[in-house]
């Protein structure tokens, strides 16, 4: 019976191509629209590390003090850390692992002489990152805490910048200049691009510009200043490098592994204890305000997602429903006109289940055609947008084989919902008033 | 116009009316609103910056190697770009306009109330500062070669002297009357002499403010800047900027080659990537307002080219007893006018909710009147728009259709 209802409903949609044209159109474009910013919403929503999100941590601790003027619905908790909270949460050590991390530019003197010298994205960091954050290496390894303690002069590459320097060949062993000290290359990284770049969402989140990897001890030997976001209070970052080691000013992020929900709520305490260990000595003058938060918390809370891309999305699903409306607007004409042809299907026996499985039929294959319209037109959509969105949004926002399915059933979904009045109202045909008529 | 018969024809087709009513309000609704944002975006764009833009490009420049003699390293590189044919002018900074920058500080002339603090942008710059980007000074006087000191990290103590934009003269002091004064940097404890105002200097993050009158609140300190990362601003003599920005990288080489030079580029391409997303918001949202008021405007087509082939009869009849086709087509317009009122009117209620929930959400500013009133008005007439054809087809219909079939 199926087969019949769908040759019927093929034979139906070629009989008045303007009114099926213009509701596959309706329906593609409706679908195409919120296919489109979905994609890109989910692109700049995405959970960039599945596997641990649920396990990293990011504290933070008030080290600033109530703000007089804050708004009153945000926390106002630092994004960052002080050296000095850093390093105490390093040797507190109550995480399964734990890193504290900063960004540095570095200028690099390639060892080829041929090449100009060139400047480096560089992190500072321990040698948790890697086990932590799930990093693959390609060449070599990470360092260990062997190197975190002697602030050994060790380097990891990422596969780009080793393809700069080294065309690609397995570089561990060799030596570069990072700022005027010479390092050992001990491990370069296999393509890793975790999006958004969450453990610092600083600027490029979404690119992730780091190159080059090297042991936080020796970075802060070297006083490589932060090429971050540095934020003091009235105090100001002290003078010189030690000043600043010792100052109220954040700069360090910090990430901690807990894997047990017992682990989660000892190192709450935990922080807050050291609050109000900090308000004994002196140093807080006000109540512990702390927060410890997770991968897709920490993101929600920093509002990854362009607020524009939020508007869109939701302008996008406006879109569909006005498309809706107007198919089941269309339907109804389609189907009312056809009201004869329904009549003599009455009277010579068919059931108002059978009239009611027709017009759904023929509603699924109109959502079917449109659907594939809809899939197109994404593409197109996508297309267009990637020469227009800013480039780190932009190389995330390709469609999947899932999502043309998705699409697809999606589109024959709403319209057999958007077709169910219509076809209702064909079911009420009466076949004698019909019949009259013919 | 007669308007009972056709309230009478739309009650045996309630849905159908109802469907179009819908439609109309939601696309009155979208388009209110994505309308105001595309024009927020484009006027936040528009923005000058009080730079002379045409004319000036940035030298982002990375020196390496020994960093001991700095401020004197800098000093030649200058020299060299000003030796330069086709460049007139040439200074260094911390920061340029329309880039990406940081160096925001609180600002006050009264260092004991700290509810007097104001936020402004620190750009470092000597007394090439003024000419070099272009500026216009609107009161007091450019810095004395005496004032001028050298600045790595900013110092705290005291300066020479600052320039202040006019905005941020305003909100230090509500005459404006900041000549002569000391304005304090927090939290560093900076002081420093106000000895002129400029029209205007925005701030480097144009982008990150929404629009807020906040990037006004520019300060160009009395400083040669001394650092490694250190921007060369450089003005190019009229219509020679492409040329000079081929070869001012040359004559760096040339002083030395301990160096990396990150970008040479134009305050017009500055301003074009600065502005890109709000540009493609803009963009995007015209696409997102042509595509529903075509889909609304075809949807009224479809269903009321239905309406008419179900009326033929009907029409044929009024036809056959008299009525003349701009009767007919006015029947239709009539018809359509009283559902895109309701539609209308349903429409400017969710424009406004939905504004308001924008502004609860996202932080927008409240939508103007204006927008609905014109919004109403536009929807009507793309609902009289769209009527056209269905109704002049049902006016063509022929009085003998109703001799058939009766």
């Amino acid at each position: 019976m199926f087969g019949y209802y769908f040759k019927l409903a093929l034979r139906s949609l070629r009989r008045n191509l303007v009114l099926t044209g213009l509701m596959v159109i309706a329906i593609g474009v409706g679908i195409g629209a919120s296919m489109t910013m979905l994609t890109i919403y989910r692109a700049a929503s995405g959970d960039p590390i599945p596997q641990k999100s649920a396990v990293l941590f990011v504290p933070q601790i008030d080290n600033f003090g109530p703000q007089p003027n804050a708004p009153p619905n945000q926390d106002f908790l630092p994004q960052d850390l002080t050296y000095m909270d850093a390093m105490a949460l390093m040797r507190a050590h109550l995480g399964l692992r734990q890193a504290a991390m900063y960004a540095t530019t570095q200028s690099i003197t390639p060892p080829n002489a041929a090449q100009d010298p060139l400047e480096g994205y560089v992190r500072a960091t321990y040698s948790d990152f890697f086990s932590m954050f799930d990093v693959p290496f390609e060449y070599g390894g990470p360092w260990g805490k062997a190197e975190d303690d002697t602030h050994a002069s060790v380097v990891v590459l990422t596969r780009p910048f080793n393809d700069l320097l080294f065309d690609g060949m397995n570089s561990v062993g060799r030596m570069l200049t990072i700022g005027d000290k010479p390092y050992r290359v001990i491990g370069v990284l296999d393509d890793w691009h975790p999006s958004p770049r969450f453990y610092d969402l600083g600027q490029d989140s979404f690119t992730g510009t780091d190159q080059l990897f090297l042991p936080f001890t020796r970075a802060i030997d070297q006083q490589m200043s932060t090429s971050g976001n540095l934020n003091c209070d009235r105090a100001g970052p002290g003078s010189g490098w030690d000043g600043l080691l010792h100052s109220n000013c954040i700069w360090i992020h910090f990430w901690v592994e807990l894997s047990t929900a017992s682990g989660v709520s000892k190192y709450r305490t935990f922080l807050h204890d050291y609050a109000a260990a900090q308000r004994q000595s002196g140093r807080f003058n006000w109540p512990p305000h702390v927060a410890l938060r997770d991968v897709v918390e920490w993101l929600t809370y920093n509002h990854v997602v362009p607020v524009a891309v939020g508007t869109l999305t939701s302008v996008s699903f406006a879109i569909l429903f006005v498309c809706l409306i107007n198919a089941t607007g269309l339907m109804l004409a389609k189907f009312m006109a056809r009201s004869g042809g329904v009549g003599v299907r009455r009277a010579l026996g068919a059931t108002r289940p059978a009239i009611f499985a027709q017009c759904l039929v023929e509603a699924g294959v109109i959502g079917l055609v449109g659907g594939l319209v809809g899939v197109g037109l994404t593409k197109i959509g996508l297309v267009s947008c990637r020469s227009v969105l800013p480039p780190d949004l932009s190389i995330l926002t390709r469609l999947q084989g899932a999502d043309v399915l998705i699409a697809v059933a999606v589109a024959i979904a709403v319209t057999l919902v958007a077709g169910l009045y219509p076809t209702w109202r064909a079911t009420q045909v009466h076949p004698a008033a019909q019949l009259k008529t013919l | 116009m007669e308007l009972r018969p056709v309230i009478a024809a739309m009650r045996r087709n309630r849905v159908g009316a109802l469907l179009i009513a819908m439609q109309i309000a939601v696309t009155l609704a979208v388009l209110c609103n994505a309308v105001y944002i595309v024009q927020q975006r484009l006027s936040w764009t528009a923005r000058p910056s009080g730079v002379d833009e045409a004319d000036v490009f940035v030298i982002s420049n990375q020196l390496i190697g020994s960093q001991r003699d700095l401020g004197s390293r800098i000093q030649t590189d200058l020299a060299a770009l000003r030796a330069v044919p086709g460049i007139r002018d040439s200074y260094a900074s911390n920061q340029q306009p329309l880039d990406n920058g940081e160096d925001e500080f609180g600002i006050t002339l009264d260092p004991d109330h700290p509810a007097a603090t104001r936020f402004t942008t620190v750009y470092y710059g000597d007394q090439r500062a003024l000419a070099t980007l272009g500026l216009t000074l609107s009161a007091g006087r450019n810095f004395n070669a005496s004032e001028i000191g050298d600045c790595g990290d900013l110092p705290s103590g005291s300066l020479g002297g600052a320039l202040v934009t006019r905005e941020l003269a305003k909100q230090l002091d509500a005459s404006g009357n900041v000549l002569g004064r000391v304005a304090t940097l927090v939290p560093i404890s900076l002081h420093v002499p106000i000895v002129g105002v400029i029209d205007r200097l925005e701030a480097p993050n144009v982008d990150l403010f929404g629009g807020s009158s906040i990037v006004e609140q520019s300060i160009i300190l009395s400083c040669r800047f001394v650092n490694s990362r250190v921007d060369y601003i450089v003005h190019a003599m009229p219509g020679r900027l492409a040329e000079t920005m081929r070869v001012a990288p040359l004559a760096l080489a040339a002083v030395s080659r301990d160096r990396v030079i990150l970008s040479v580029r134009s305050l017009h391409e500055s301003r074009r990537e600065i502005y890109r997303s709000d540009r493609t918001i803009a963009l995007m949202l015209t696409l997102v307002c042509i595509i529903i008021v075509a889909v609304a405007v075809f949807g009224i087509v479809g269903l009321t080219s239905y309406w008419v082939s179900q009326r033929r009869r009907q029409i044929g009849i009024r036809r056959a007893l008299g009525a003349t086709r701009p009767a007919i087509v006015r029947y239709f317009q009539t018809e359509n006018f009283l559902i895109a009122a309701v539609g209308v009117v349903i429409g400017a209620v969710l424009a406004v909710g939905g504004n308001l929930w924008m502004v609860e959400r996202f932080a927008m500013t409240r939508l103007p009147f204006a927008y609905p009133l014109l919004g109403i008005v536009a929807m009507l007439s793309f609902g009289q728009l769209a009527v056209l054809w269905p109704a002049l087809r049902a006016a063509s219909v022929p009085p003998a259709v109703a001799a058939r079939g009766v």
